[in-house]
């Protein structure tokens, strides 16, 4: 790891000062991507600003079926929150498949939604429920948050404050993991409202990331059931394929994970 | 350079490390409490796993200084008067470790998982719950073991205190 | 047996310190003015070095020293050698490259070292490591070993034409040739045995110490056979002599062949201490570890076997490439030769076999023994080819088997290997039993009503371990002797000191070993030390591997405690005014059988130093020593059997049941052996199912540098195994014990995918089996 400078603040307001002051600054939120590319020497922040300690960036709130999570909430919290539960079980689910017991302790929602990881489980939960990206600055609709390989529509020095969604009438995740690092292979988020409106979100399989299939979702709204998707198909040809599975077995898994993600819903 | 203090093992203790000095080195080598390993570079190996404020945390992907004022327990904090934690004592009853590199980080992810999951914990799960650690001698298979066998101890040892 | 003696379940002596974080690995260890080093390593994977300027790196904060692979030279550090000789066909030597300890002409693979940083701290070397500037001039690359053969090809060493290192045969290739041609049926197979990495979870690391009052070294690293480490750094790399070399191996985390070797890394530590005038110690990273630790495994090859009208083989013709990687590491030579071609009779009585084996250098990670070393791949190679050949003769797996299998011992395979006993009908019906084979069928159909494709698949498979005596390995090209040291030392207060030249990296020695001292003395364990693992306090030694510690390691122990009891009832017959052929030792007393009278143990050794009232000559003290050179190998042998669930939608496959049944002969302590075998099952199976080492073949950079893309078997790849034992004794050893350290994973591949392919109904299917893979062989095949 190169040198780097480590800063604490206490609020949103000191964290966007600190950044603002550093040559090449980063927010630090639980870290299990980011130090593990410094460690690699991938990355080389000047400065770290740690969000940790930050009380309003943290907790869950569930009004109605109104969801706040706050950035800085672990995903072992987002895991075991009976608030949440009771309205989205999906988005607790795909919490408790994130990395490892470890890595839930300290990883948090903002940092991997920042991170836009294009294997990471929360962008699809994002895009399927139609979610909110609260920052210090703005809202910005999932649907235009996340615009590429590690790329997300995030200013310099804007920082995650909290998600927002409204829980939909039925949602869950599947996924494949890689063999190796566990990541999504491919991994499906649905969600269907109750007008009848579906969406349909993947991850781990996008060339450019997560993404919405709306062949899929257009044949869920339809037909909500596993049978509705067993005509569609999945172009293969903005799929990735690298050492573990070609586009077009991701183009496979996509299918499955549909099927098992409504059925499971 | 960072002047950090922090809890370990119950005791306050104070060090002076660069900003970039990982958890598990502050650990090692300002503490001299060797018994946490480094076993890989992208968190996965789990032979670094410590308790930080109750939690079981990787300490190969933490800044010493992230840790600042927090309580941290590692393996060495986990016996206690010369008594072997159950869960310790679990392992040597069922040989749950061999070269023992991974038993330090294996002992307290078991420790957490137990405290999380109680004595409800089944061979799925524990399977599961291992998913950061890697043991390459053991084939798991007694460690799965001694885990089960250490939560039905510490619920047992729960309902007869209660 | 006593609760403590030989076959008792006993919990490990050393789990204490491992398990309360008191373990001394060699990164644990510190000493005062110690300095880090951190190696600057080649990215091309082929390339000339034009220079080496680390001017900028010498003026970092921190940096002691920078030194290179011409300072190295100009200092008389030597090749690092391959210990093995193997001949080609034609009588020819192999043709041995040259491995600079630290590259200073020509780098031939990703990771080869060129330099070294001595620094303050490691973070500090890191830094400047990046900042000596390597001027390289990239060379084509090579990295398949089949393509490395052909006219044509990048050439990595002069002393090689084509990348061939030798071209060995065994065997009788005219009389095979003929009984293929007279067969009734003739199973041709392409067999494929895939890269590993061994992936011990201590990465490897080493501490030179330099004492210039002295001019002695003291080194620490992670190995398995420190007295080994020491010879070959004093012998050939000239380090130093060995009366001022001390190599020390404290606790190893695991070594599964890797740790046998000597690598650049401690050489360089130890020749950088006396250059630097601090120690300096290294620890390799995982990415390191995956770029520079041997790799294991590694085979192409084609099979013939032959079978008459009653389903009996006649003949096996085998063809092998085998990548050895940029540099012939220690003992490479003589995995895919003797350790391979001599088990590829299996548990089968085959009248001929031919085998021919090419290896070859390719732009890769040095390739060496990995747990199984050979044997693996050549119980692979055999059960694929059986269970094919029982697929096309339309006969039940289990049934091929048994009109083959080899019923009077001892047995003379044509291929060097004398089986002393076995019984593998009997594992065979075993494992048959406890994996309930017959009820398979309905199994299988209640899985279908699943939309699941369940498999069984089986391996009987046979290993040799504890490879001896040393006069024959000798004649096979060994450049070392097998056998093994032990000296036990009785103290004056009767407590009892084992050195042996065996080390444990996990293996549970320290339980073991003091088991036979119990059983033989009637001493609790608590009594006895275990020594190993430093050059100082034990003489000399060949440290473990190829599951010999049992065999050759345990058996000189109980050869010094002969010696010991022998002088031991001379005393206390002498004490006791009895004839010394009527003492007797039980539960730590000397007795005089058919009387009451006795002596206790710490008496009797007691008067051995007080030597007040010794017989009359007899030297004082209790000290003895046995080296021990076996008369033959052992034969582990068994039969496993694998049953599980294909997902037809995503090709994911789920392990049912996995079942052991082994006969390691006499068992020391069960619980252990157990252990070993479960861990063996679990690498078996990640080869099979998960792992694989994957270089760009354009460039030679590796592909699977990290757990992120090496797969590592977690605890939810695996089943709990069910695992049995039988036990037909070794005639061979004093204790009749066999090995059982690599059995699981030499057995296991072959049964997983036997298993797969008869759930997916496609036999064409390559380790390892990974979802995309047996996704698409299931819709091959439809």
């Amino acid at each position: 790891m190169y040198q780097t400078n480590y800063h604490r603040p206490s609020s949103v307001q000191e964290a966007v000062k600190l950044i603002g002051g550093a040559a090449e600054g980063k927010y630090l939120a639980g870290g299990m991507t980011l130090i593990a590319t410094m460690k690699q020497r991938l990355a080389a922040p000047s400065d770290l600003v740690d969000l940790r300690h930050i009380a309003e960036l943290k907790g869950i709130t569930v009004n109605g079926r109104s969801v706040r999570i706050g950035a800085a909430t672990t995903h072992h919290d987002v895991a075991s929150s009976a608030e949440l539960e009771a309205v989205c079980p999906a988005i607790c689910a795909l919490a408790s498949h994130i990395g490892d017991p470890h890595v839930r302790h300290m990883g948090t929602i903002g940092g991997s939604i920042a991170n836009n990881d294009p294997a990471a489980d929360y962008p699809a939960a994002m895009l399927a429920l139609d979610a909110t990206i609260v920052t210090n600055s703005r809202q910005i609709a999932a649907a235009d948050f996340f615009t590429g390989l590690f790329e997300t529509a995030l200013d310099d020095g804007e920082i995650i404050t909290a998600i927002t969604f409204d829980a939909p009438a039925k949602a869950a995740y599947q996924k494949f993991p890689n063999p190796a690092s566990r990541y999504a292979m491919a991994g499906v988020f649905v969600a269907r409202r109750d007008n009848g409106e579906v969406r349909v979100a993947v991850t781990g399989a996008g060339s450019n990331g997560v993404f919405r299939h709306q062949g899929m979702e257009a044949a869920l709204a339809g037909n909500w059931s596993p049978d509705a998707v067993g005509n569609i198909s999945v172009d293969a040809s903005d799929l990735l394929t690298d050492l573990h599975a070609s586009a077009a077995y991701r183009a496979k898994l996509i299918k499955v994970m549909t099927k098992r993600a409504v059925a499971a819903a | 350079m960072a002047k950090i203090t922090m809890t370990v093992n119950g005791r306050q203790v104070s060090g002076t490390c660069d900003d970039r000095t990982l958890l598990v080195h502050f650990i090692r080598e300002n503490l001299g409490l060797t018994g946490t390993h480094v076993g890989c570079e992208t968190s996965q190996c789990g032979a670094c796993v410590i308790h930080m404020d109750g939690l079981s945390v990787k300490s190969c992907s933490i800044l010493a200084v992230q840790a600042a004022g927090s309580s941290i327990t590692t393996i060495e904090g986990l016996a206690k008067d010369g008594e072997l934690h159950p869960v310790q004592a679990a392992f040597k009853a069922h040989h749950g470790l061999q070269c023992g590199f991974c038993t330090p980080g294996m002992v307290m992810t078991a420790v957490d998982m137990i405290a999380r999951h109680g004595s409800n914990l089944d061979e799925a799960t524990v399977r599961a719950e291992l998913e950061g650690n890697i043991c390459r001698c053991t084939g798991y298979h007694n460690i799965v073991k001694a885990i089960l066998a250490a939560a039905g101890e510490m619920g047992g040892v729960r309902q007869a205190a209660e | 047996m006593g609760v403590e003696g030989i076959g008792a379940r006993v919990a490990r002596k050393e789990d204490k310190r491992f398990l309360t974080g008191k373990g001394r690995y060699t990164d644990d260890m510190s000493v005062p003015g110690m300095k880090y080093a951190v190696f600057v390593r080649s990215p091309h994977a082929h390339a000339k070095i034009k220079s080496i300027d680390a001017t900028a790196a010498k003026a970092m904060p921190g940096v002691i020293d920078v030194l290179d692979g011409k300072q190295l030279t100009a200092d008389g550090i030597g090749n690092l050698i391959c210990g093995w000789m193997i001949h080609s066909k034609d009588g020819s030597p192999m043709r041995m490259g040259a491995w600079r300890p630290l590259a200073d002409e020509t780098v031939r693979y990703v990771g080869d070292a060129v330099a070294v940083v001595v620094a303050d701290s490691v973070n500090e070397a890191r830094d400047a490591a990046e900042a000596v500037i390597v001027d390289y001039d990239p060379l084509p690359v090579v990295t398949d070993p089949v393509k490395a053969l052909a006219d044509g090809q990048p050439q990595l060493h002069p002393e090689a034409p084509n990348n061939m290192i030798f071209d060995w045969e065994l065997g009788d290739a005219a009389a095979t040739d003929a009984a293929i041609a007279a067969a009734a049926h003739v199973t041709e197979v392409k067999i494929l045995n895939n890269r590993l990495s061994p992936n011990a979870m201590e990465p490897r690391a080493a501490l030179g110490i330099y004492d210039s009052g002295d001019d002695h070294y003291t080194c620490y690293t992670t190995s398995q056979n420190p007295h080994l480490a020491r010879l070959v750094m004093s012998a050939f790399y000239n380090v130093a002599p060995e009366n001022k070399l001390r190599v020390i191996a404290p606790d190893v985390g695991g070594g599964f062949g890797s740790k046998i070797y000597i690598y650049p890394e401690e050489i360089v530590c130890l020749w950088a201490s006396k250059r630097t005038g601090v120690p300096v110690k290294w620890t390799c990273d995982r990415t390191e570890a995956f770029l520079t630790d041997a790799h294991g495994r590694d085979h192409v090859s084609t099979v013939k076997m032959a079978f008459d009208s009653a389903n009996k083989i006649t003949a096996l013709k085998v063809d092998t490439i085998a990548n050895l990687g940029a540099y012939m590491s220690l003992f490479s030579s003589c995995v895919p030769t003797y350790l391979y071609a001599t088990l590829l009779s299996g548990q089968y009585d085959i009248p001929a076999i031919h085998a021919n084996v090419r290896t070859v250098y390719t732009n890769t990670a040095p390739v060496d023994a990995y747990r199984g070393a050979g044997r693996p791949e050549a119980t692979y190679l055999l059960e694929r080819t059986m269970e094919t050949a029982a697929r096309e003769l339309g006969l039940s797996p289990a049934e091929l088997r048994r009109i083959n299998f080899i019923r009077s011992f001892p047995h003379q395979t044509p291929v060097i290997m004398n089986y002393d006993a076995g019984d593998y009908e009997a594992s065979l019906n075993a494992a048959m039993a406890a994996a309930d084979w017959d009820g398979f069928a309905a199994r299988k159909e209640e899985a279908e009503r699943r939309g699941m494709k369940r498999g069984i698949g089986m391996s009987c498979y046979i290993e040799a371990c504890g490879l001896a005596p040393s006069s024959a390995v000798g004649s096979l090209g060994a450049g070392v002797g097998l056998w093994e040291s032990a000296e036990v030392r009785v103290n004056a207060v009767g407590t009892i000191e084992v050195m042996t030249g065996s080390h444990s990296h996990g293996q549970g020695h320290e339980t073991t070993f003091a088991q036979l001292v119990a059983d033989r003395f009637g001493v609790p364990i608590d009594s006895v030390n275990i020594v190993h693992g430093d050059t100082d306090k034990v003489q000399m030694g060949m440290g473990t591997y190829g599951s010999r510690s049992g065999a050759v390691g345990m058996s000189a122990v109980a050869k010094a405690l002969d010696k010991v009891e022998a002088k031991a009832k001379k005393i206390a017959a002498h004490l006791m005014e009895a004839d010394e052929s009527d003492i007797v030792i039980e539960n730590g007393e000397l007795k005089v059988a058919g009387t009451d009278k006795s002596v206790p143990w710490f008496q009797m050794a007691l008067a051995a130093y007080t030597a007040h009232n010794l017989p009359a000559g007899m030297e004082p003290g209790l000290k003895e020593g046995a080296f021990y050179d076996p008369s033959n190998f052992t034969f582990p042998a068994g039969c496993y059997i694998c049953e599980v669930e294909v997902d037809p939608d995503t090709g994911q496959t789920e392990i049912i049941q996995f079942v052991a049944a082994d006969d390691f002969g006499n068992i020391i302590n069960p619980m252990i052996v157990e252990g070993q075998v479960h861990g063996g099952l679990a690498q078996g199976i990640g080869q099979a199912l998960l792992e694989g080492v994957h270089y760009d073949p354009e460039n030679g950079q590796l592909l699977t540098a990290s757990y992120m893309d090496y797969a590592m078997p977690r605890a939810d790849d695996l089943p709990s195994f069910k695992v049995s034992t039988s036990n037909t004794p070794c005639p061979n050893n004093p204790l009749g014990v066999k090995g059982c350290g690599e059995a699981g994973a030499i057995g296991s591949p072959p049964a997983l995918i036997n298993a797969i392919t008869d759930a997916i109904g496609n036999n064409a299917l390559t380790m390892p089996a990974t979802p995309e893979k047996v996704w698409a062989a299931a819709h091959a095949a439809n």
